[in-house]
């Protein structure tokens, strides 16, 4: 009884066969290497701001500042913005090529993922290094407690 | 060198149960039992898990713009419908985690090919143990914003 496996739609050979990059290849040990980091760097995002303290309900923007005032929760929030959201539109792009038949739809679909991809990016980047835990524009009732000596 | 003696004859295999042939055709080997619900609760969570990252990166954004701005959006959070839909998002993270270091597993190592049903129940239970330490506490944040 023979068994007949359809194709796969991803390509499993480089378009290119003269270069040495293969896209798939490495978008597959991608997915692999980026999963294992942010296992440990999401169990601990979630632990840190819903199970400590108040949980989930203590998050605000004091919160956030409190957390930005150490170097550590920069980078990692950099680590896990960067990891997270190319996992998910790598794991969007696999999904796409699986389901969007039409080829048009297909190409136009994977450019809004990255340009969605890319814009957040650069966007997060952007808030978690150039944050202001004192902004001038921010209420006494809004801020961290630190503040009060800053100002 | 191409050899033209007679392949050996090789001693019968003992074939476990477990890796017999599907009795009726099947189109692919995926198809049916825990090998394809994994891959469907795999595929299902991280598309939800990705919508959500898209909106949760750019709340999170607000803090540039200012601390009442931030603190807006997140008093819109604080109510046990949001609280119910958190516990559903850690719900889905914490699966398609311990699924996701089993596919490493089935992928890197030959036991975890062979063994990648079992590790599917050992994903479950490893999922119900962190869920019943962090469902508690979110249901008592939860209840604690129940309207009475």
């Amino acid at each position: 009884m023979a068994t007949t496996l359809d194709a796969p739609r991803s390509r499993q050979a480089p378009t290119h066969p003269g270069r040495r990059f293969n896209v798939e290849k490495w978008g597959w040990i991608y997915m692999r290497v980026s999963g294992a980091v942010l296992v440990v760097l999401i169990f601990g995002h979630l632990f840190v701001n819903l199970v400590t303290g108040d949980g989930v309900r203590q998050i605000d923007f004091a919160f956030i500042a409190g957390k930005y005032a150490n170097p550590f929760w920069m980078v990692y929030d950099t680590l896990l913005l960067w990891l997270a959201l190319i996992h998910g539109s790598n794991g969007m792009r696999t999904i796409v090529n699986d389901y969007v038949v039409h080829a048009t739809a297909n190409r136009f679909t994977k450019y809004a993922l990255i340009a969605a991809t890319v814009l957040l990016l650069v966007l997060g980047t952007m808030v978690i290094w150039t944050f202001d835990p004192c902004p001038a524009n921010g209420l006494a009732k809004n801020l961290p407690d630190f503040c009060k000596a800053v100002r | 060198m191409v050899s033209l003696r007679p392949a050996p004859k090789l001693p019968p295999t003992s074939t476990s149960p477990r890796l017999s042939l599907p009795k009726a055709p099947a189109g692919t080997v995926y198809r049916g039992h825990e090998g394809m619900w994994s891959w469907v609760l795999h595929r299902i969570t991280g598309v939800g898990i990705f919508f959500f990252l898209l909106v949760h990166i750019m709340d999170t954004a607000l803090v540039r713009v200012s601390p009442q701005a931030y603190d807006g959006v997140i008093a819109e959070y604080k109510n046990p419908i949001m609280g119910l839909g958190e516990l559903a998002l850690v719900a889905a993270i914490v699966f398609h985690a311990f699924n996701g270091l089993r596919i490493i597993l089935i992928d890197f190592w030959s036991f975890g090919t062979k063994h990648q049903r079992g590790m599917f129940w050992a994903v479950i239970i490893a999922w119900l143990v962190v869920m019943a330490g962090f469902a508690p506490r979110q249901l008592i944040t939860i209840l604690e914003e129940f309207p009475r």
